[in-house]
């Protein structure tokens, strides 16, 4: 039974609160009496469940992705391969773009891959909780890791030690279906759409974000600590937007307002 | 397509990593504010710039958009209907804006 990251339930249906403790010599994070935190048990379909309020999010942005797709000249082959090889909203608006007019191979791979070094931070914060696996098992749950299943995966994790393999397979391959469904339709239907923008649909991806950073907040312990990473976050990326650093200032506000995070933790 | 790989190996790479190799304290806690501070970094360059330069507040539909948004989220805690809340209000805004 799952009633909060914190509450325990026994078998006699008695709950009691659970604090995670930190074991500073061997790096375990165990409950205070229950162990049962520890396996996470998910199944592949609750990890499918658990995706679907996020689909519509990136339904919206996957149809405009594609609207823009087609738009730039892709035949709807086309469209299909760079929705699955390519798998990210961002780096395929850009890539669209940049096909449109006519930028060349070597700036659209390197605005890409700038674009998409953040994916190394979210993996990377990720990982704690799927240590228990093979490095093989882990490519393929990072392989279809965003910025998306990342914030569910993470809203999950809190309160845990590890994530259930067969529940991120769930969460991921159900979104990963929903951007191609998402693209090919956008590719497809886009003829008949004259101006996504005024239908508001290009909102959908701050607003699944802002969505998912408020779950975070909701669920942590530490609130005003996170709250002041978020607003550093913000400030910082203000600051590095300006000073042109383009698609690094998303990275280089995240590393400053995490280091600040880790600083206002000790200095309490 | 070197912009496949280019986007799979960051994805990939951290996670094969760090799940065999012991993590570090620091690294630990440190981690533990990147999601938050990644998503707020996303969300602040959307809401608050367009091309590097940062948006006059009252012409940022954007930022409008985000209060009924975020008051959303908090109330009902609910992704669907944040994303709709979202998307209707930029719709609206736009619409008396342009």
């Amino acid at each position: 039974m799952d009633l909060h990251p914190y509450i325990s339930v026994d078998g006699d249906k008695n709950w009691r609160g659970v604090v995670p403790q930190l074991d500073q010599s061997t790096l375990q994070i165990s409950g205070q009496e229950n162990m049962e935190e520890v396996q996470d048990h998910a199944t592949f379909m609750q990890g499918v469940k658990d995706c679907i309020p996020t689909l519509l999010g990136y339904l919206s942005i996957g149809f405009a992705a594609g609207v823009i797709e087609m738009t730039a000249g892709l035949s709807l082959a086309e469209t299909a391969l760079l929705s699955l090889i390519l798998y990210a909203g961002s780096a395929q608006f850009i890539a669209a773009g940049m096909l449109a007019s006519n930028g060349s191979a070597l700036a659209i791979m390197f605005t890409i891959f700038f674009v998409n070094l953040r994916h190394l931070l979210l993996s990377a914060a990720v990982s704690p909780y799927f240590r228990h696996l093979t490095p093989l098992k882990n490519m393929w749950i990072g392989s279809l890791l965003t910025d998306e299943s990342f914030g569910v995966a993470m809203t999950r994790a809190i309160g845990r030690e590890r994530l259930s393999e067969r529940w991120m397979h769930g969460l991921n391959i159900t979104a990963y279906l929903n951007w191609f469904v998402a693209n090919m339709a956008g590719a497809y239907f886009g003829r008949w759409i004259t101006n996504p923008e005024r239908l508001g649909l290009d909102y959908a991806l701050p607003a699944m974000f802002i969505g998912l950073v408020v779950l975070q907040l909701v669920h942590r312990k530490n609130k005003k600590i996170h709250i002041n990473v978020a607003i550093i976050a913000v400030v910082c990326v203000i600051f590095a937007s300006m000073a042109s650093l383009g698609s690094m200032s998303v990275i280089v506000a995240a590393v400053i307002a995490a280091t600040m995070g880790v600083f206002m933790e000790r200095w309490k | 397509m070197g912009s496949a790989l280019l986007t799979f190996i960051p994805r990939v790479l951290p996670l094969m990593l760090f799940s065999k190799i012991q993590i570090p304290m620091w690294l630990l806690r440190w981690l533990e504010y990147v999601p938050v501070a990644v998503m707020a970094a996303l969300i602040g360059q959307e809401l608050f710039m367009s091309d590097n330069q940062l948006v006059p507040i009252t012409h940022n539909a954007a930022l409008w958009a985000s209060l009924p948004t975020i008051a959303v989220a908090i109330w009902t805690r609910s992704l669907l209907g944040t994303v709709l809340v979202g998307i209707v209000a930029m719709m609206i805004l736009r619409y008396w804006i342009v």
